[in-house]
């Protein structure tokens, strides 16, 4: 689905990203993991189109079969109509509306209401918490909900690639493993996953494949539950 | 528009209020009648800029520059022919300008589109920039807009100024295109276009990775901001009946960054608030400028006391409220019912 070959990124003299490739198949879900630092954001934001001083070739295939378009030189807004949506870190969702103001907000572009109303009712299946709190202004929810409402906003542009940029961030552990079960469901309703994170343990457990990275470069991939196994991994994102 | 409880009673209220000032401008007072009148324009600019900083989140100090340009060519526009030829003395006036004569409604309007496209041609190199460069960079083009002011002597007079403007603009007039103003805003700001300038205020990168053309919506609501900052200006040229360059500096935008602040950001019931109370603040406030007598001394009246008072007020405002009279909320006529019956229970 999503194809990245050679990428550098590059901050003024700093190269956040050298030189790295992967690949995204159709119906999985891929973990970036690595220390803060690693580059794992600098990748997800510029497949997002939100950096600009990128080189390399990043390609993406909406359906199985199609011709693969570049995704390289297009703006933020063009990529969600390309199916690609991005929960950005730190969660960004809008305190000063409500959180049905900000699902219909992640529905932006779209035009057909009958969708947007049935693409609602199933965020609120999978989050039950957010139907309850509708009415609230964003501002207003917990951590975990505003995180659950970013992911939702993202969701609610029916993209086909759904990139998550650290859904664990400042959670408690329960209610982190409840973000990731619920991950996990929205990877079985038939959305790919790209999802960046700290959590490794987590993230591993949940991925169909993961890419390990340190200091702007891959330095180990591999199935999820086998890098979970991996000693090196082990020692140094797992704690022993 | 479908007719519900709300908006029969808010259609109710504007035509009793304006059947009211229509009484009210028989047996009221020159002064005070310059006072509504003024705080009826001040409540177009408010509402106006508002909409550009309340809203959209643009930090714009460039108010001032659109003022003129409304006030301006509002004014060429209703001056009648002859009056410009007399008027003109440093260099003669160019033709177009020296033929127009339009109805004052359309003077207005054009004062507004003027200003609206000005904007644009601002906007498109200025809303690249963020927060504080913005307000820096916007208020060098308005200095620039009243730079051209003065040097294009063949369209504005130049340094001069324009006297004898006639003042078309009557209370139930500039009440008229307030009543227009909050309508329009109204409606733009608590629709979806306006839940998407919320959004570009309150997180940009959010809004631009939920497929918003952040730049697109911030020129328009900038243009939209300024066409009604160019109205608020026919008006206020018509209603002093004399406009030169040394009234649009950043004096001018001050004050109305002040009515928006002190009503609330992102509240347009605040701006109106805020725009009545300093309007009258001020006018009153020039009491003490006055020389006063103590009866033990003599003061004599400072020039820009008012001022002096006025600053220690806003102080006031920004430490201890700042958030402004309303915040964010506005006065509507559900917080009114919902008011009075928790006053009955």
């Amino acid at each position: 689905m999503l194809e990245i070959k050679d990428l550098h990124v590059r901050y003024g003299g700093i190269r956040a990203v050298q030189g790295v490739s992967m690949s995204i198949p159709h119906g999985s879900i891929v973990t970036l993991i690595g220390a803060n630092g690693a580059g794992k954001s600098s990748i997800i934001r510029s497949v997002a189109g939100l950096n600009k001083t990128i080189t390399g070739q990043i390609d993406f295939r909406r359906h199985q079969g199609e011709q693969a378009v570049s995704l390289l030189g297009l703006k933020p807004e063009d990529m969600v109509r390309q199916g690609i949506a991005l929960s950005p870190e730190g969660r960004r969702i809008l305190p000063h509306l409500t959180v049905r103001e900000n699902l219909l907000l992640g529905a932006y572009f779209r035009n057909d209401k009958a969708g947007i109303d049935a693409d609602m009712e199933w965020v609120y299946s999978l989050f039950p918490r957010l139907q309850e709190r509708s009415w609230q202004k964003g501002g207003t929810l917990s951590g975990g909900e505003q995180q659950m409402l970013a992911v939702g906003r993202a969701l609610m542009s029916r993209p086909d690639l759904l990139m998550l940029d650290e859904p664990s961030l400042g959670l408690a552990p329960l209610l982190v493993r409840e973000i990731f079960e619920i991950i996990k469901k929205i990877n079985q309703d038939g959305k790919t996953v790209l999802l960046v994170e700290q959590n490794a343990f987590a993230a591993l457990s949940i991925a169909s494949y993961a890419y390990i990275l340190e200091v702007g470069r891959v330095v180990l991939e591999g199935p999820g539950r086998e890098l979970l196994e991996n000693p090196r991994v082990k020692e140094a994102y797992l704690g022993g | 528009m479908r007719l519900t409880r709300n908006t029969c009673l808010s259609i109710a209220a504007i035509l009793l209020f304006g059947i009211a000032l229509w009484q009210c401008e028989s047996f009221l007072g020159d002064y005070q009648i310059y006072i509504a009148k003024l705080i009826f324009i001040n409540i177009i600019l408010a509402l106006s800029l508002n909409l550009i900083y309340g809203f959209t989140g643009l930090f714009s100090l460039g108010h001032a520059g659109f003022i003129a340009v409304g006030a301006y060519i509002s004014a060429l526009c209703i001056l009648p022919p002859a009056q410009k030829e007399m008027m003109w003395i440093l260099e003669p006036i160019i033709w177009p300008v020296s033929d127009l004569f339009t109805p004052f409604w359309v003077s207005v309007l054009a004062g507004g589109v003027f200003a609206g496209v000005f904007a644009f041609f601002i906007a498109v190199p200025v809303l690249k920039l963020g927060d504080d460069y913005l307000g820096m960079a916007t208020l060098a083009f308005a200095e620039i807009i009243r730079v051209l002011i003065v040097n294009a002597t063949p369209v504005t007079n130049g340094s001069l100024g324009i006297k004898g403007i006639p003042n078309h603009a009557t209370l139930i007039v500039c009440y008229a295109w307030a009543i227009f103003t909050l309508i329009f805003l109204a409606r733009l700001v608590y629709s979806n276009f306006g839940n998407v300038l919320r959004c570009i205020r309150d997180n940009e990168i959010a809004a631009s990775v939920m497929g918003i053309n952040v730049f697109h919506y911030k020129v328009l609501s900038f243009c939209i901001g300024a066409f009604f900052a160019g109205i608020g200006g026919g008006l206020l040229g018509s209603h002093l009946s004399t406009i030169d360059p040394k009234m649009f500096n950043f004096l001018l935008t001050f004050n109305v960054l002040m009515f928006v602040v002190a009503g609330g950001l992102g509240s347009l019931t605040g701006s109106i608030l805020g725009a009545t109370v300093i309007t009258i603040l001020l006018e009153w406030l020039r009491a003490i400028e006055e020389p006063m007598n103590l009866g033990f001394v003599e003061l004599p009246g400072i020039p820009g006391m008012r001022m002096v008072v006025f600053s220690v007020v806003l102080l006031a405002i920004i430490l201890k409220r700042r958030e402004g009279i309303m915040g964010t909320r506005e006065i509507t006529w559900n917080r009114i019912f919902a008011f009075f019956k928790r006053g009955r229970a």
